[in-house]
């Protein structure tokens, strides 16, 4: 619980899948309450690194920790021990994901969508979690939306009923994997209001996104990945407005 | 088309998709069909004359029909049949599912005994299997619990632990069994990789995710075609005469045709029992397929809930960004209940 261990630590985190090396050694920190956007073109590896952080991915090299606590992986006398299904999903709870294409349970409704892993994970009371879901889902905006299913709500309301139920677990960091990509660009501002109100709340966030815009009024800190590797890292407002590195230049000059 | 936009529609000119309520209907001659009619008559003409045919000929012997239908032995046989069908089903069921699993499963050898499995029970005829349950007393005479290589534990006489009926559930199930396997991996692989991703996300154990929210949304696949095999089960039951089981509905009216002689008044009983069961069968299945049609943007929705479920898509806070004319008109990704708004 100390200041000093940062949220997120990674070092040289590697991942291929068979002979393609997706990430060539990631080193980055993420402090408690940082807002840290990840940018770069598609196939950078910006997902892929945001899925080893809650071990949808395992690593092939490098260490990754959340709080201090290694991910996927027990250290015992200098040896990795790898984690029970039953550990890894502990460590899960606690790191929320919010996903490009929503993944909402299509079968139950806004509210149980909210109240399943609070209900079921954690064995919560029905109405204390049912209490919680509706005043989360109030915070994003859809407390009238609570009965309706999934398909009939906007892929925006979608998408803001995901970052409620990612909320309900009580997470001490939030993964956004593209949360607005796949919006109607008239749907975008209000999720990205409901993840601006998050930062200023004080939750820690990885945001892969390509809203250069949120990037430099939300995030404190911007990393720029191509091809598996940082490329540039810093404050937004100066890496977005006085790119150092080629690269990096070459891409904002084709997204802003 | 709703109401809402034929109501804008005087306000976007030249929007040619969405006429004015006010304007009048077309009135216009409508195309005839005149094969159509004739067609249908000549089908009409001739079921009328299969049936009042089949009313009075002799040989279906209806007074016969009649007496036999509700005959003891016959609801008996009736009744047997509905338990042949339903216990070989719930068994084909369960071991169907575990079978799907252990095909979808990482481990090889786990995976090739689920595949040797489906290989041997649906390359088989049924009633080639039903035979050799029936043998089964004479290939194992006796049943032993125990370690293998160890000390036998216990010794069971194979007859006296199962009878016919029994080898003919076996028999019926675990050829079923390897039909409901491939059913029910279909459904579980039709359900979202994402699905499954956000279930683990949220710290959801394998077998959480599994029953939550993996296997309800494989149901509406599921559903279908498992009636099928329930309504192709009821009627193989016909065939454990070869275990030999001899209760069932229509070995029982054979055996009963046997004595008076009269064989075609026993199959039209046996074939009205097997329908009313069919047809209860298919009101079951109506329902559930309903009951697992949750969330989907159904494709024959009642008329009732399709209505409170258009609102939300084209209410409220939202009906200002569909209303101006840059947008006017229909934006099917808006709402992802598609069919609502193709209507």
């Amino acid at each position: 619980m100390s200041d000093a261990i940062p949220m997120v630590l990674a070092e040289g985190v590697t991942k291929s899948f068979g002979s393609n090396e997706v990430l060539k050694g990631i080193s980055l920190e993420v402090q408690r309450g940082e807002v840290m956007c990840l940018v770069g073109p598609s196939g950078s590896g910006k997902s892929t690194f945001l899925r080893c952080i809650n071990h949808l991915e395992v690593l092939s090299a490098g260490r990754l920790s959340v709080d201090g606590e290694l991910v996927g992986y027990r250290e015992m006398n200098g040896k990795l021990f790898e984690l029970h299904p039953k550990e890894a999903a502990r460590q899960r709870r606690d790191i929320g994901m919010v996903f490009q294409r929503f993944n909402l349970f299509p079968h139950m409704t806004a509210l149980q969508n909210v109240t399943e892993a609070p209900q079921r994970v954690k064995g919560l009371p029905k109405a204390q979690v049912e209490r919680q879901a509706r005043e989360l889902l109030a915070r994003v905006g859809l407390d009238d939306r609570a009965d309706y299913y999934p398909a009939h709500l906007s892929g925006g309301q979608q998408q803001r009923v995901a970052i409620a139920r990612a909320l309900a677990m009580e997470p001490k960091l939030m993964l956004f994997d593209e949360p607005t990509s796949a919006l109607d660009p008239e749907l975008v501002g209000e999720v990205l209001d409901v993840m601006k109100g998050l930062a200023k709340s004080g939750m820690t966030m990885i945001v892969v996104t390509h809203e250069m815009g949120f990037a430099r009024e939300v995030a404190d800190s911007l990393v720029f990945m191509d091809g598996g590797v940082v490329v540039e890292a810093g404050d937004p407002a100066v890496v977005l407005s006085n790119p150092q590195h080629q690269r990096t230049q070459a891409f904002l000059s084709k997204v802003l | 088309m709703s109401s809402a936009q034929s109501n804008r529609a005087p306000a976007v000119p030249g929007n040619d998709r969405s006429l004015p309520s006010t304007a009048a209907p077309i009135k216009a001659i409508r195309l005839r069909h005149p094969w159509r009619t004739v067609f249908a008559v000549i089908i009409v003409l001739l079921a009328v004359t299969f049936i009042l045919d089949a009313a009075q000929r002799p040989a279906y012997d209806w007074p016969s029909v009649a007496k036999y239908v509700f005959d003891r032995r016959i609801t008996l046989a009736a009744i047997t049949t509905l338990e042949l069908t339903v216990l070989s089903m719930v068994i084909a069921i369960v071991l169907g599912i575990v079978l799907a699993i252990m095909r979808l499963s990482p481990n090889p050898v786990v995976k090739s005994v689920a595949w040797v499995y489906l290989w041997i029970f649906r390359g088989t005829p049924v009633y080639v299997q039903l035979v050799f349950w029936g043998l089964f007393a004479l290939i194992y005479k006796t049943i032993t619990v125990g370690i293998p290589f160890g000390e036998p534990l216990m010794t069971f006489d194979t007859r006296s632990v199962i009878n016919t009926f029994g080898l003919a559930v076996i028999g019926l199930a675990l050829n079923e069994a390897a039909y409901m396997a491939e059913i029910v991996r279909a459904g579980l692989l039709s359900v979202d990789r994402g699905q499954e991703e956000a279930a683990t996300a949220l710290g959801m154990s394998w077998f959480q995710t599994m029953r939550r929210v993996i296997v309800p949304q494989s149901m509406r696949i599921i559903i279908p075609p498992t009636g099928n095999e329930v309504i192709s089960m009821l009627k193989t039951t016909s065939l454990v005469t070869a275990v030999p089981f001899s209760y069932d509905l229509y070995t029982r009216s054979r055996d009963i045709s046997a004595e008076t002689f009269n064989v075609i008044p026993m199959l039209l009983v046996a074939s009205i029992w097997y329908l009313l069961f069919t047809s209860i069968l298919m009101v079951g299945q109506y329902f559930l397929e309903r009951r697992f049609a949750r969330g989907v943007g159904d494709r024959r929705p009642d008329r009732k809930s399709s209505a409170t479920r258009v609102l939300p898509i084209v209410g409220a806070h939202q009906a200002t960004v569909i209303g101006t004319p840059a947008t006017s008109g229909q934006n099917p990704r808006l709402g992802r209940g598609r069919n609502e708004n193709d209507e």
